[in-house]
């Protein structure tokens, strides 16, 4: 894939990205997979997790060890005792199988999106923070600018800032790899195979909390994610990544009409 | 708009052939190699169908971990059952002599285990991880005969495909294919922790399949039935755990 020429600065490039959108088909095709895997993962996840919303460190652990933390919300079982006198229905049956199941799509989808991210350079060109910017400074000003009023101009529609590259790079590269690693070592039939995979993070029950963990960090992300979404001009950023492009009035989308 | 070209249409139709094309001949080589569960129908047999075959082909032989006896959790889970009837108190107050354990089906010689009689196979002890689909779960010392004992000395069939297995408690009964059945760590196991199998826990006898969760280590066994064609029996799905949305494989 050829690669553009529009960096972050250059007001000329805004009248460039017809020919290259500013999110390519596969990213905006493995974005909304992810969203529809994600939102499935964390429906099920939450379902499975009421049932036995008790947390342990170890290899082990049920309602008769002591729990590392309890959430403080009713269980779907009445074998785990929690303050509140009654239970939730047992939705437990399908979660399992829909977790599973998404899980499968969430990993083909990262999959894809990997391999593009590699080949078509997208992590070096998109993500990776160029050298210059790496600083605390640099990162500082980022971030005080954010808190101040999020960025909704054209600069910002056509490429990530450093704190944005910091953090995609942090959900591809460290939360996403770990919730699925936590996820796996959660499986006796898998623990059978590479128990390394287990015995590494201490157990199966502390596979389990830290799942839960990366889980809560995933779901802030998401949730900053479309904050930030709304407050930089929710038409133009739902427009780049479904058509293609942030705006319909640029001049150069004529000549492709 | 950027409107896709001729070659991308082209490419995307190129794609979608070959995935379809890829779908059909995986689908006949997995059913040919024994990688398609029972239960693979409905909007989630897609799901269970990969977990079963991804897992299946890596775990043929595995082997659950074991655990040193200082790991043993001191007070175990046991999960509560459903009431267990008069018949299954008089067999209790009998120290369980007349309790039985069936192995028909695909095999030469049907026959009718006592405890006694199970007992003189050779002994296995294993300590290993038991996780409940729920989230909890403990590790124990289990006592028993590896399955395939049982089943060598019933004559099974070398056709069969699947060992159905039922509880006491009726309309419980699950399956398990014979990579597990065969497997040296599946028990039917009449003992804990150095003692006896408690009733809380599944006694007199429990099969134990320590590569999967916990529900498909079933209480109060008392039957097995060797069979080539899991799909005749019951709701065709190879335990009664999918009436209610649970996957018949439990590795995950």
């Amino acid at each position: 894939m050829a690669d553009s020429v529009f960096g972050p600065a250059s007001s000329a490039a805004i009248s460039v990205p017809a020919v290259h959108p500013r999110h390519s088909a596969l990213i905006r095709l493995t974005h909304w997979l992810t969203v529809v895997a994600f939102f499935a993962l964390l429906v099920s996840g939450v379902e499975v997790l009421l049932s036995h919303p008790r947390f342990y460190w170890g290899e082990s652990g049920s309602v008769n060890d002591s729990p590392l933390f309890i959430l403080p919300v009713p269980a779907s079982r009445a074998s785990v005792p929690t303050s509140y006198n009654y239970k939730l229905p047992d939705q437990n049956g399908w979660s399992r199988s829909l977790h599973f199941q998404s899980a499968w799509l969430f990993v083909a989808t990262g999959l894809l999106y990997f391999s593009y991210g590699i080949f078509a350079a997208h992590f070096r060109r998109k993500l990776f923070p160029a050298r210059e910017d790496l600083s605390w400074r640099a990162l500082s000003v980022t971030l005080r600018q954010h808190l101040r009023r999020p960025s909704a101009d054209h600069h910002s529609l056509w490429s990530y800032n450093l704190l944005q590259q910091l953090t995609y790079l942090s959900v591809v590269f460290v939360l996403v790899p770990l919730v699925i690693w936590t996820g796996l070592a959660m499986s006796p039939a898998v623990m059978s195979v590479f128990p390394l995979v287990v015995s590494a993070l201490g157990g199966q029950q502390s596979a389990r909390t830290i799942h839960f963990f990366v889980s809560i960090l995933l779901l802030a992300f998401v949730l900053v994610h479309v904050v930030m979404i709304g407050l930089t001009g929710f038409r133009s950023r739902m427009r780049a990544m479904t058509l293609g492009n942030p705006a319909s009035t640029d001049a150069v989308e004529n000549t492709h009409a | 708009m950027h409107n896709p070209s001729r070659r991308q249409w082209l490419t995307a139709a190129g794609i979608g052939i070959a995935g379809t094309a890829a779908y059909v001949v995986g689908d006949r080589v997995a059913a040919r190699a024994g990688l398609v569960p029972p239960d693979n129908v409905g909007f989630y047999g897609a799901g269970q169908t990969l977990t079963y075959a991804a897992q299946r082909l890596l775990t043929r032989n595995s082997m659950a971990r074991e655990f040193k006896p200082e790991q043993i959790s001191r007070k175990p889970f046991a999960n509560p059952v459903a009431p267990l009837g008069d018949n299954y108190k008089r067999l209790a107050s009998g120290g369980f002599v007349d309790w039985r354990l069936t192995v028909d089906g695909m095999v030469s010689r049907p026959m009718s285990f006592s405890l006694s009689d199970i007992r003189k196979f050779p002994e296995s002890r294993q300590i290993t991880h038991l996780a409940c689909e729920e989230g909890w779960s403990y590790i124990a010392q289990w006592i028993g005969v590896p399955l395939f004992h049982i089943l060598q000395a019933a004559g099974m069939s070398s056709s069969a495909s699947h060992i159905v297995y039922r509880s006491f408690q009726p309309d419980w009964w699950e399956s398990i294919d014979m990579a597990d059945a065969l497997h040296p760590q599946t028990l039917v196991s009449y003992g804990m922790n150095g003692g006896s199998l408690p009733i809380a826990f599944g006694g007199p006898l429990r099969l134990r399949v320590p590569r999967q969760l916990g529900y498909k280590s079933i209480k109060y066994l008392v039957h097995l039935t060797a069979t080539d064609n899991i799909k005749s029996i019951g709701n065709g799905l190879g335990s009664f755990e999918p009436d209610s949305g649970y996957s018949w494989y439990a590795g995950i």
